[in-house]
This record gives C-alpha cells, structure tokens and sequence, in this order.
C-alpha cells in the first residue's frame, strides 16, 4: 500500500499573529507542522508497521520553509517527501489540484490530511481533493481499523459519531483523538537528512489561485475586564450575579 | 438563479437555512433564490422553504434519508448546472462543510468558506472570515461567474419568512452510488439545550478537579440558568465529559450571548470556539490565566466555592 500524508506548515498556536501589508507576515515566526496533519502522518507509520510493502510519503505544498516541516516528518517516520514550492497564496480547492495530481502520479491508495487546517481555518482540502480523484472521503476520523482494502472505524458526524465501512481508495481526513502522535528521535532527526525530499515547481501542476485574499486584520473585541477579587466569595459571588443581571442583562 | 441547499433536520428547515437567505440576498447576484430540498419525507420542510425564497426544488426520496457527502455534491452541482446558478449557498455545519468542497470542484469555482459576511462591487464579491485559529480576520475577493459559500453559522442574521407561498418543483437526480457505509451511530443524549441553540454556556476545565466536580459546578450553574454545558479539549481527552460538548479548535464553535468558563485557562485553541462569545465570564483562581484576558467579567478564586455562591445568589 502507499500513503500520502499532506501535511502544512502552520503557525504555532503559542505565537503572536503578526500582520504586514495587508497580510499574516510569517517570515519571523515559530512554525511547526500542524496537529491536525500530525495524526494523519502517525496514522500512516502505524499502518505500515502492521502491513508489510506500505510506503509513507509526505506532500507539503508552500514556500521554502516547509522543507523543514517536511523533514520533522521525515524524522517522524516518513519514507519520503514531496516539496511543490509556491511563494504563492493557495486557497484549499486551488491546493487540493496539487494534491490530487501527486497522488495519482504516486499511485497511492490512502491519503491522510488534516480535519481544519490551522491557518486557513478550513475543512475542505481533503473532501476536494477525493472529489478531484473521485475518491470517497471520510472526515473527522477518530478510530482506524485497516484490513485488507476495508478500512473501519468511528468518525465525528454532525451530533455524536458514527461507525463506517469504506473501500481504499479514501481520503480520510484526521481528528483529536486518532491517535497520539511520536515525537522525531535524534537518531531518526539524523537518519532522516539522507531521506529523500524532492522539491518540485508548482509551475508544472497548472494550478491558479481561485481567491485572493485583500486584506488582515486582527479584530479585538473590546472586553470589560470587571475582574473580581473572589476571597470572599459569597460577596464577590453576589456582586458578579448582580452585574449579570443589571449591567450585562445576560441572565434572568 | 442563486441555489440554496435546505439545511433540516427532524421536519424542520434550520435556523442557518434562514441565515443562508439572508446571505443569498446581500451576495447582488441575478436571478431568482432557489431552495433546493434534498432528504425523504420532506414535505413540511418544502412547505416551511417555500416562505422564504422565490421557487423550491424538491428531491423526496427514501435513498437520500441518510445523508453521504458524494451523492449530496453530486445533487447539488447537477442541479446548479442545470439552473444555470450563479451562487450556491450551502449551510455552514460540519456536513454542508464537507461536501461543498467536492460541489466547488465540480462546479470549478471557488469556495468561500465559514464566510461572516460578504459584499460586492460591480462583479468582484469580496467576503471575510476567519482564519488562524479565528485570531485573523482576512478579506478574499472573486470575479468568478459562479460561486459556493459556506455562510459561518451565526454570522447571518435570520430571514423572516414572506407570506407567499412559492411553487414547488420535483427535480430528478442522476444515480450516485454510496461508497461509504454508515454500521452504527451513537449519539449523546442530553435534556439539555444544544450548544448551538443555547443564549447562555456554562463550561469546564481542569479546573473544575473531576468529573464530579464538572457535574457540581458545571452542570449545576447550567441548570439553574437554562444553559448548554461546554467542555475544554483537556477534559474531554481526560474522559470526563462527551466529544459532542468540546468547544475550540477541534471541537465546536458558539457564540453565545453569555459564556461562562469555570476553571478554564483560555489556551489559543479553546478560543479559537468561544472568543467571539457576546460576554464572556470568567472564573479561574489563576489571575494571570489567559481566560481574563478575554473576559467582560470575572472572579479570581476558588471555583468550588464561588460556583455554589453563584448559584446560591441566582436562586435569590
């Protein structure tokens, strides 16, 4: 079996978003791989370690820079790794082209993307790249049984979860929950400088941007900051429940 | 036309479904607005659309009772093409946002997704949305001839239903085959009110201790106030309450008119599904907790017995 695990690079939660002309500037900040895509990448190196002949390949579309995300997950585990370069901002339908393009040059049968992607805030990279291959898709999955060509499991729906059945091909996209993620060892930090990454132009996948984006802006909501001293905490109790009726009028 | 995919649920349209029409209307594109009914037994739901847009299409059949991402894009997008759509509106919940991506693909047009609002100049439609972890707000703009948006739920206000009713068409559908096979579902029962339909949340973190400490506190403000009870992603990993009540990154996304966290830190990812709460109250006995960073109102203290105390003051 071949997998490909798609993976962002993404700002790191803990980091200040900064904001430069009209855009996110990531130039001077900490960059990591994102969770979500974590899981996708564990989950492929679990299923190889139980099923002998699988490869592990890892695509990340995106500057420079995200070699380096590509290889902590080399470091991972990966067998392999693809780099289409792009300075270029790609919504996920533009993105999910390069995707799909990928696996079918790679002739994968499984791939693993992200549920949300952590800057873009979107869900749809993995459904548009199924659609591109006309692949199913399962999203959110929690839980990943693999046996033969039938893959099960439990995945979020929209109120509570379900139980599926699917046949690879499939694009399943991750979620909190699948499994826990390893952490790159020295040994594997080393070994994985000699694996291959292969970066390619995305000139050659034709793809155009369907969105621009215009604009950023941090929108702070102003808060109230009415912080009470709870010591005592009958009168600082009563004071709150008070300001809540009266002042907010956001209870009876 | 501007095509509506009917969000419902239970014989009734959902709420975003009025938020969609709303949204259809502030897009300045030609054409009728279509509500396109997709489901079984779907009569009420028909007749409740045909209030509040300019035709309905139906598609009433017992194969499309369970909802599967492939056969509802490849419904959608055979009947924008077909009607020649300029916009297609489907419903910012987690399936509406897991299919319009194959109906953007299909369609070859762009997606505009979790949109909060959008406006137009001549033919280029600009819209915002959020984007890292909701810190962002960012501005995108298409010419495109044909669009699909995923209104974000809540950011619409609400249509009010006219008082003619509008005609309704059968549509046919070309066959999709079900590829993935739904074996079991389990769903979390509450008396609750729904995270989504609820004015007031009251949620829990680590700081609450326990699971009975969550029930206590948590469980025991909701109910004195008739709220939803929301969960931090800590104690959801730590099995002390159900994946259904997880708000943030992972998790659900509310915005309430009051949200009250007890013992919850405000790590990035549980505000990236709270931080736009109308106000939000805080009650941590951290008083460097990034919580009260956001808060309109809060308490420095012990939760387990400031909690009692609120409660006790609201029974007053």
């Amino acid at each position: 079996m071949r997998i490909l695990a798609i993976i962002r690079q993404v700002l790191d939660a803990e980091e200040t978003v900064r904001l430069r002309g009209g855009g996110v500037d990531l130039s001077a900040s900490k960059l990591v791989v994102d969770t979500m895509d974590e899981y996708g990448v564990e989950q492929a190196l679990r299923i190889r370690e139980s099923a002998a002949d699988t490869e592990v390949i890892a695509l990340a579309v995106g500057p420079e820079r995200s070699q380096e995300a590509l290889r902590t997950v080399l470091a991972m585990g990966a067998d392999r790794a693809i780099h289409v370069k792009t300075e270029l901002f790609l919504d996920p339908i533009s993105l999910s082209k390069v995707a799909a393009q990928v696996a079918k040059r790679e002739d994968v049968d499984l791939i693993f993307c992200g549920g949300q992607q952590a800057d873009w805030d979107s869900h749809a990279l993995g459904a548009a790249t199924a659609e591109r291959l006309q692949w199913p898709q399962v999203t959110w999955v929690n839980a990943l049984k693999v046996d033969g060509q039938t893959l099960t499991g439990r995945h979020d729906a929209e109120d509570g979860s379900e139980m599926f059945s699917v046949q690879l091909p499939v694009v399943l996209t991750t979620q909190q929950g699948l499994n826990e993620p390893r952490y790159p060892t020295v040994p594997n930090i080393m070994r994985a400088k000699k694996k291959e990454l292969r970066a390619e132009p995305l000139e050659a996948f034709q793809v155009e941007p369907k969105l621009k984006v215009v604009g950023a802006e941090i929108q702070v909501k102003t808060r109230l900051h009415k912080i009470l001293d709870g010591k005592d905490a009958p009168a600082a109790a009563a004071e709150l429940v008070g300001l809540l009726r009266e002042e907010a009028r956001v209870i009876a | 036309m501007i095509l509506i995919v009917v969000d419902h649920a239970n014989g009734k349209v959902s709420k975003s479904t009025y938020e969609m029409v709303t949204c259809a209307r502030e897009l300045g594109r030609e054409g009728p607005v279509a509500a396109l009914v997709l489901g079984s037994a779907t009569v009420t739901v028909a007749n409740e659309a045909a209030l509040l847009v300019d035709q309905v299409l139906v598609a009433d059949r017992p194969d499309l009772a369970q909802y599967d991402a492939e056969i509802w894009a490849t419904a959608v997008a055979q009947i924008a093409s077909e009607g020649e759509a300029n916009a297609v509106l489907i419903a910012g919940s987690r399936s509406g946002r897991e299919y319009s991506p194959r109906v953007a693909v299909k369609l070859d047009a762009p997606l505009l997704e979790d949109v909060i609002n959008v406006s137009h100049k001549d033919d280029m439609l600009s819209a915002q949305r959020y984007t890292y972890l909701a810190r962002v707000t960012e501005t995108v703009t298409t010419n495109a001839p044909v669009i699909v948006i995923t209104p974000k739920q809540a950011a619409f206000a609400a249509a009010t239903p006219g008082t003619e009713v509008v005609e309704q068409f059968d549509v046919d559908l070309s066959p999709t085959q079900r590829r993935v096979q739904i074996t079991g579902k389990s769903q979390e029962k509450t008396s609750r009110i729904s995270l989504a339909d609820a004015e007031i949340v009251v949620a829990g973190g680590r700081g609450v201790g326990s699971a009975e400490g969550f029930q206590t506190l948590v469980e025991g403000l909701a109910d004195q106030l008739g709220a939803a009870v929301a969960a931090t992603r800590a104690i959801v990993d730590a099995g002390w309450r159900p994946y259904s009540e997880q708000v943030g990154q992972t998790g659900k996304t509310v915005q309430p008119k009051a949200y009250i966290a007890i013992g919850i830190s405000g790590a990035v990812q549980h505000l990236s599904g709270m931080g736009k709460s109308k106000c939000i109250v805080a009650i941590n006995k951290d008083a460097d907790a990034p919580i009260f960073k956001v808060a309109d109102y809060g308490i420095v203290g012990d939760v387990n017995q400031i909690v009692p105390a609120m409660i006790a003051a609201i029974r007053k």
